[in-house]
């Protein structure tokens, strides 16, 4: 089961470092990792398989909200089937 | 892997805009709950609810979780209750509307609809009884909403059901008096009702349908406001038509794949996606702002009903591909307290019940969420009712009317219902007598539009 982490906020030092470490935490394995900054806005975007996470998948969503709001960025995690459904024909 | 863009894109539709699935609606017929003995017909009817949408909520709400989708609402809409009211014509129907409230309860929806009547034609056993004990009904009750069909194209007007709905209107405000008149606020008058519609107040599951399918109702103003708002100011109406079909898509597929989940879990039949523009009197949630957008000063002034054209035609052309079983009301809802744009625009005064008349021939629905004078006669709420009701009967189209007379208040005061509902001003009313008319009674013949065989 495959799923997008969406990482948005200000650029700060260690955010990869910490939402990979959270995943590995919860056997949560990264496949891609793709980041930018667009006018000073950090986006990362990583896409993640959830097959073998430790955790329920709401706890695996809160943990990553949370740590979202600690550091002040946006974290998201949604199904890949989501963008798939959304974003081709 | 993914676009990048794609996929910001619909995080930030979700976070930024309001993007949301409305409701997911499960349709439960009631028809093999029909029973002589009324009491038995309960016993059945909550048995048969609960155990149907025993897991609705929690599916639903797993499936918000898993795929990051806010849905808002979990509802059911179940068979009209006037044709188990047939079988036991002496019962009271307000026994159907607590157990109905009472199922509601239990599985955790928040509104249930279906305390309905289709008259279109004509009366059959129950349907009397059941129209006249709908304010009761609605006062006694938490969650259930009541519709009444007194129109179609294929059937004409019956006026002898317009002359009854004007006081039970009223009378159902006036009930709920003390609590901002909301049980006009759960009654919807209909012309071309449509069965499978998963939105409140109005949902009913039709007789046609099987006998349980999820029906999933969409929104999104936000979103398509957003979008429009990157448009330059010059850019032509027919790339506004182009851009909202696009967005129309993206948000219907979503409400595509939540439904055909939902379904899948609960193990029922999917029923219908409505692609619906259904606002919110949240900040950034409304239609009207969406109609400002394309270049309006203000909702209301003229411009506004070709605009609203554009748009629930763009978006149905949009969702259309977007899904399999398009169905229910599908289009832009133009509901006055639950838009905040709609609002600004009643208390400035630059849209009114005139205005709104003409923008329910190309809406998807009719005057919906209106706070009227407190005083406005049954009459004049029937000959509203009878308006619409032409509208819809002659362009092929649901219309309906939702107005709640504000018992007690005048204009520049106004009914505050809290929640999805909202709140809205007193809007005024043409008082002109059209009790002659009205209480003539008897049925408007089809037209002509609807011979079409």
């Amino acid at each position: 089961m495959k799923a997008v982490i969406t990482v948005l906020g200000k650029d700060q030092i260690g955010i990869l470092a910490r939402v990979s470490g959270l995943c590995a935490e919860m056997g949560v394995n990264v496949e891609e990792v793709t980041q930018n900054i667009l006018g000073g806005t950090f986006a990362m975007i990583m896409l993640v398989d959830v097959s073998k996470c430790t955790v329920e998948y709401p706890q695996l969503v809160k943990r990553l909200e949370e740590s979202g709001r600690e550091h002040g960025m946006d974290i998201h995690i949604t199904r890949q089937e989501l963008f798939e459904a959304m974003h081709r024909i | 892997m993914l676009n990048t863009n794609d996929i910001l894109e619909t995080i930030r539709m979700i976070t930024d805009e309001n993007l949301d699935v409305r409701t997911v609606t499960m349709g439960i017929s009631l028809l093999d709950c029909a029973d002589p003995d009324a009491r038995k017909a309960c016993e059945k009817i909550y048995r048969k609810i609960t155990t149907r949408a025993s897991r609705l909520v929690e599916v639903v709400d797993s499936i918000s979780t898993n795929y990051g989708v806010p849905i808002v609402n979990k509802r059911i809409s179940v068979t009209p209750i006037a044709l188990l009211l047939a079988a036991c014509p002496d019962a009271d129907p307000v026994w159907f509307a607590k157990t109905l409230d009472a199922a509601a309860k239990q599985v955790g929806v928040n509104f249930i609809g279906g305390y309905s009547a289709l008259v279109q034609k004509g009366f059959s056993a129950g349907d009397r009884a059941l129209i006249e004990s709908i304010p009761e009904a609605l006062a006694c009750t938490d969650f259930v909403c009541s519709s009444v069909n007194i129109g179609s194209t294929k059937a004409g007007i019956n006026m002898d059901a317009v002359k009854m709905m004007g006081p039970v209107v009223r009378r159902a405000a006036e009930l709920t008096a003390d609590n901002n008149c909301l049980g006009a606020a759960k009654l919807v008058v209909f012309c071309n009702a449509v069965e499978d519609n998963p939105f409140m107040a109005g949902a009913f599951h039709g007789p046609g349908e099987a006998d349980c399918c999820v029906h999933v109702g969409v929104s999104g103003p936000g979103a398509v406001r957003a979008a429009l708002a990157k448009l330059p100011k010059d850019a032509p109406l027919q790339d506004v038509a182009e851009l909202v079909k696009r967005i129309a898509f993206k948000i219907t597929r979503m409400g595509q794949m939540v439904g055909e989940l939902a379904a899948r879990e609960l193990n029922v039949p999917f029923g219908i996606v409505d692609l619906s523009l259904a606002p919110t009197p949240a900040i950034g949630d409304s239609v009207a702002r969406v109609l400002e957008e394309m270049g309006l000063d203000h909702c209301g002034g003229f411009g506004t009903t070709a605009a609203l054209a554009l748009l629930n035609d763009a978006v149905k052309k949009g969702g259309v591909m977007a899904s399999g079983s398009v169905g229910g009301l599908s289009g832009a809802f133009i509901p006055v307290s639950e838009d905040e744009g709609m609002i600004e625009a009643a208390e400035l005064g630059t849209l009114t019940l005139n205005k709104l008349e003409a923008m329910t021939a190309v809406c998807s629905v009719g005057l919906d969420m209106i706070v009227i004078p407190g005083d406005t006669s049954p009459e004049i709420i029937s000959a509203m009712i009878a308006d619409e009701a032409a509208i819809g009967m002659v362009n092929s189209k649901t219309t309906a009317v939702r107005v709640i007379p504000a018992i007690g208040k005048k204009m520049g005061e106004r009914l505050d219902f809290g929640g999805l509902l909202g709140y809205g001003p007193v809007m005024p009313v043409n008082t002109t007598s059209p009790a002659v008319f009205v209480n003539r009674g008897g049925r408007i013949p089809a037209p002509m539009q609807s011979l079409k065989n």
